[in-house]
């Protein structure tokens, strides 16, 4: 989705097999020991001799023309070495690339690290200092002058859409609409997705649902802030080490904004603190850079908390209509979506990704769905773990729900009805391949979860999601080592997913050697081929296809090397269990070789082995997920207790099942914060109020109740080991499972994100005298 | 630039001459659990702190002829190890122990809590409750002071310059007395009370309530005690009625503001839930001998 898979893209065939390695959980996890001890070593913790603190002045307004900007102060403060703004960085023409699941557009790139022309967000980076202390970079951004001409703003989006509504950019037009309007808008592109004919849908059912949904802009939340440390050298090299999700991605974007060559700019993507979307961008990277550039020193940059809310991520907050007619018997005849979906401060919110994914569950056959893309005051936005997807599952689950009620049907046996199958008709183009909603639907009609009794007060939802899988570029070398050991590298960053034990055990699958004795290490991007970044679920799913394809390379290259030894041809020799054999008996009567033999010996017959990827991964398999939660609500507090959740998800083939639980679990608790109290809460003069842990409510242990799972496995066939990304469908249920739960407990549709204690009392408050009057 | 200064003084009279001597910013440290976070922060740049607590006044936990006392300095965590503190004042406790983490409460003190000035800090609407009083010392001596006088606002106290609190007295309640903290939070734990509610009462051998005091937390720019919720059990076995007359009382009280953390109406409404839950708590104490 969003990104179109190339035609010459690598599939590799599923095949089933015995399988030794991949679908255990190994207990030796490659990164368990070095992070738990603190070992680990993530971009703040990389510190080189010499090296500067560098920090940022951010705009104190929402929306303001920077008229001058006086740096001559701080310059002369002892201590300081470099003082950059926008001066220091080239403009750039529109310029559009992909960055994880998003599209960026370098005009808007370089204006989010650096404004130029007006500061468009509360925490806009106006300039930034490097200097030998931390204390005194702060003491030198209070002596930066800049006369901001504040303008009026806005931070909603409705209120952005607003004809009289206060521009962001003048000089844009909306796109997408016919005729091309005259007038400038905040709506920065209108997007259509099509499919037989809405208004007969509609005409043909018995009952039409159309609701209005608004939820808030919530924050990525990862607990590591951005952090970064440059050097660049006198010979015109720079060197970078950051957090992210994707160093190739990273170092393509810092060669644009700064214009060097991609050859000059080395990434090493640091142990990654979360990302989950979004660490695709170029933040401080620019900054640490030409600060370093400037001063001749190395220089290190960590945004603290407040600047990381303020000034990265978030998603989208949005306004989505939901419309779904349907027959008396429960089918779905027509469905149709407006989403409205704050991109921050520059056009490109999550809308070209989640479009496709709005009723892709079901089996319909009249669809329009469009999507207003509305800048606003507001941080430009970044992909958030199925960018964009649990608020249009939050419409459009919730909505089901109350059609089946409606109807009197089973909320599990409407979907069973509806359900998308292999060969169903999406409404972004292609047909189905074999998927396993159906199977994820069963399992929970079947699951314990619904045999748990509920108590007054408590209630159980029910809600679904789908998620693609990307491919694209990866690029993998497996070096077989001199004692028989691998170590394969791998460009895909460690998400914390799991992934580098998930290719390790690929690996040790295919060569036929224990687990133990692979080890998956992290490129930078001096020593693998460009990768594309980890992002949309493509992380073990694609970096696990690189994985065979270097494994087998290797293998031909070790039957070469033991032909060699004996003296036949390659094709007479194969290899199993984690050696060369003679292909038959006719070949000769040798005995087999092992890896340790080959790996020996391979330098004088040939040369050291090793294998190679380099593809552009197509096939995803596409992930569906079942969620079922149990709720309490405090009548009196409008305070909701998660008590149960139950997750069921097809995971194509679970390579190591524990991390796929814990990718579910991690989504599920996400998706749990998201729906009870996260959000972006702005004051009157659109400075956002709750930079903080504190204030912005991630939930913490004692929040989240045990979380139950049930992997399903309909294999991919597009993948040699059936595999499926799995990371982001499980957050896409939560908000619409807990709506319903609550529905179902208390008797209130909760339509405004998020359903927290204020909103949920009050809801109930409004529905008491009617309830009264019944 | 100019260095902070650290000092950590061991006596009092040393603390009370570097605090009235100081000519810049001076910030008092305990656990550090505010100070610290309002210094990364940037909300505060102390030129002197002093550290209080290698003072051996504000370090103990004793028990006195006609009450308990404990220094400002003492932390969460050591008076939730203190088994017969923990047992004779577990209303206090309840507020102590929702003070953040089990790591904050490691390190946090009451002391802190108090002097923060914070209209939601937690331990302060139970020790109000309890009928906590303060000793403060200064460069003037010594005075003792109801806990709801320190606090004057948030942020907000009324400490006079070198002036800082050394220890708690709880005074001995009655038989028949008990007392319960709980708070309002989004979050179940590492949260900011929305709303807060102490309260203490005393039962008579007719089981009619002799006495009562209530407290409330974060609905006001202070904590504020409330004499109409207190007058509402006063006199009553603590029934529906009463209850039903304390939440109002208690409601009707708030004057809270609109924020990030709460509506005025919320806050309003969930402070006279809250007071009927914590006396049934109280009352419940106070049957069981509790205090």
């Amino acid at each position: 989705m969003g990104m179109k898979p190339s035609p010459f893209g690598t599939q590799i065939p599923y095949e089933e097999k015995d399988l030794k390695v991949v679908g255990t959980n190994p207990t030796a996890r490659p990164d368990a020991v070095d992070k738990v001890t603190g070992k680990a070593r993530y971009a703040a913790d990389i510190n080189v001799p010499g090296q500067l603190i560098g920090k940022v002045l951010r705009s104190p307004h929402a929306h303001a023309r920077i008229k001058s900007i006086d740096t001559s102060a701080a310059e002369k403060l002892q201590g300081v070495k470099a003082v950059i703004t926008c001066d220091d960085f080239p403009d750039m023409p529109v310029l559009h690339a992909a960055a994880g699941e998003m599209i960026v557009n370098f005009r808007d790139v370089t204006r989010t690290m650096m404004a130029r022309e007006k500061a468009l967000f509360d925490g806009h980076p106006v300039a930034a200092v490097a200097a030998t202390s931390e204390s005194i970079a702060k003491a030198a951004l209070k002596l930066i002058k800049v006369d901001y001409e504040v303008l009026p703003h806005v931070i909603d989006v409705v209120e952005a859409m607003q004809p009289d509504a206060p521009l962001l950019n003048e000089e844009q037009f909306t796109k997408g609409v016919e005729p091309a309007p005259e007038k400038p808008s905040n709506i920065a592109a209108r997007m259509t997705s099509k499919l037989g004919d809405i208004e007969e849908g509609f005409k043909n059912a018995d009952l039409i649902v159309e609701r209005e949904f608004n939820t808030k802009a919530a924050h990525q939340g990862y607990i590591e802030p951005h952090a970064s440390l440059a050097i660049y050298t006198e010979g015109g090299n720079a060197e970078v080490w950051t957090s992210t999700q994707g160093h190739f991605l990273i170092r393509a974007q810092l060669a644009k904004v700064l214009e060097m060559d991609v050859s000059r700019v080395k990434v090493t993507p640091a142990e990654l603190g979360g990302g989950f979307g979004g660490k695709n961008s170029i933040y401080l990277e620019p900054l640490a850079i030409v600060l370093s550039k400037n001063s001749g020193r190395p220089v290190k940059m960590v945004m603290t908390r407040d600047e990381v809310f303020r000034a990265s991520g978030p998603t989208s907050g949005t306004n989505i209509i939901i419309k779904i007619g349907v027959t008396k018997d429960g089918r779905i005849t027509a469905a149709q979506a407006i989403l409205n979906y704050q991109s921050g401060c520059f056009p490109g919110s999550s809308l070209p990704l989640c479009t496709p994914t709005v009723f892709t569950r079901y089996d319909i056959e009249n669809v329009l769905v469009i999507g207003n893309d509305v800048v606003c005051n507001r941080p430009k936005v970044a992909a958030y773990r199925a960018p964009g997807a649990p608020m249009i599952a939050f419409g459009v689950e919730t909505v089901m729900d109350e059609i089946a009620e409606e109807l009197k049907i089973d909320p599990i046996e409407i979907r069973l009805t509806n359900a998308a199958k292999e060969g169903t008709q999406t409404h972004f183009g292609p047909k189905l391949g074999p998927i396993g909603y159906i199977e994820t639907l069963e399992a929970a009609k079947v699951h314990d979860h619904l045999k748990a009794p509920l108590e007054p007060n408590q209630g159980r939802g029910i809600a679904t999601g789908f998620w693609a899988t990307l491919g694209m570029e990866t690029s993998a070398t497996l070096n077989v080592n001199q004692d028989g050991t691998a170590s394969f590298i791998y460009g895909t960053v460690d998400v914390a997913g799991g992934m580098r034990a998930a290719y390790s055990q690929i690996v040790a699958e295919e060569l036929g050697i224990p687990f133990e004795n692979v080890r998956a290490i992290q490129s930078d991007t001096s020593s693998l081929g460009f990768n594309f970044t980890t992002a949309g679920s493509r992380g073990t799913a694609a970096g696990s296809m690189a994985a065979v394809k270097a494994s087998r390379d290797a293998i031909t290259r070790m039957c070469e090397v033991a032909a060699r030894i004996w003296e036949v041809e390659p094709d007479q020799v194969v290899w199993e269990d984690g050696h060369a054999r003679p292909a038959s008996a006719n070949v000769g009567d040798f005995e087999p070789l092992s890896i340790a033999e080959i790996a020996m010996k391979a330098g004088f017959f040939g040369g050291t082995i090793a294998g190679h990827a380099e593809i552009n991964v197509t096939g995803g398999g596409p992930g569906f997920g079942t969620h079922l939660i149990d709720v309490e609500v405090d009548r009196e507090t409008g305070a909701v207790k998660v008590l149960r959740y139950t997750i069921i998800q097809d995971a194509g083939k679970a390579v190591f099942p524990e991390y796929v639980k814990a990718q579910f679990h991690g989504a599920a608790v996400q998706g749990i914060g998201m729906a009870l109290n996260e959000e972006y809460i702005y004051d009157e003069n659109g400075i956002m109020e709750n930079p903080g842990f504190l204030d912005y409510r991630v939930p913490v242990a004692s929040d989240v109740p045990y979380i139950d799972t049930q992997i399903v496995e309909v294999p991919n066939p597009n993948h040699p080991y059936g595999i499926r990304g799995v990371g982001e469908v499980p957050i896409i249920p939560p908000l619409a499972a807990i709506s319903n739960a609550i529905y179902d407990a208390v008797g209130i549709r909760m339509r405004d994100h998020p359903m927290s204690p204020p909103k949920v009392l009050a809801a109930l408050d409004e529905a008491a005298p009617a309830a009264a009057a019944e | 630039m100019t260095e902070m200064r650290y000092e950590a003084p061991t006596t009092l009279d040393d603390a009370v001459a570097l605090l009235a001597d100081s000519k810049g910013s001076t910030t008092v440290l305990a656990g550090g659990t505010d100070v610290l976070v309002q210094i990364h922060m940037d909300l505060i740049e102390p030129d002197l702190i002093v550290d209080i607590k290698n003072i051996k006044e504000l370090t103990a936990i004793k028990k006195e002829k006609g009450g308990y006392r404990f220094g400002a300095a003492v932390s969460g965590v050591e008076l939730m190890d203190h088994e017969d503190f923990c047992q004779t004042w577990p209303g206090v406790m309840d507020g102590v122990k929702l003070i953040g983490s089990i790591q904050v409460k490691g390190r946090a003190s009451v002391g802190g809590n108090v002097c923060n000035a914070s209209p939601a800090a937690d331990s302060v609407p139970a020790l109000i409750a309890a009928g906590a009083t303060a000793t403060i010392v200064g460069p003037k001596g010594k005075r003792e002071i109801p806990v709801e006088e320190i606090a004057t606002g948030p942020g907000q106290t009324s400490l006079k310059d070198g002036e800082l609190v050394v220890s708690f007295f709880l005074p001995n309640s009655p038989a028949g007395s008990g007392g319960a903290y709980q708070r309002f939070t989004p979050r179940t734990e590492m949260d900011i009370a929305v709303v807060g509610v102490g309260i203490n009462l005393t039962l008579g051998d007719d089981g009619v309530c002799s006495a009562a005091k209530v407290a409330l937390g974060a609905v006001a720019e202070k904590v504020l005690v409330v004499e109409e919720a207190a007058a509402a059990l006063v006199g009553t076995q603590v029934d529906e009625a009463a209850l039903d007359n304390l939440a109002a009382a208690a409601s009707a009280a708030c004057r809270p503001i609109d924020d990030k953390r709460g509506t005025k109406e919320y806050r309003i409404k969930v402070a006279g839930v809250l007071a009927r839950r914590v006396a049934l708590i109280a009352l419940e104490r106070a049957q069981g001998g509790q205090k």
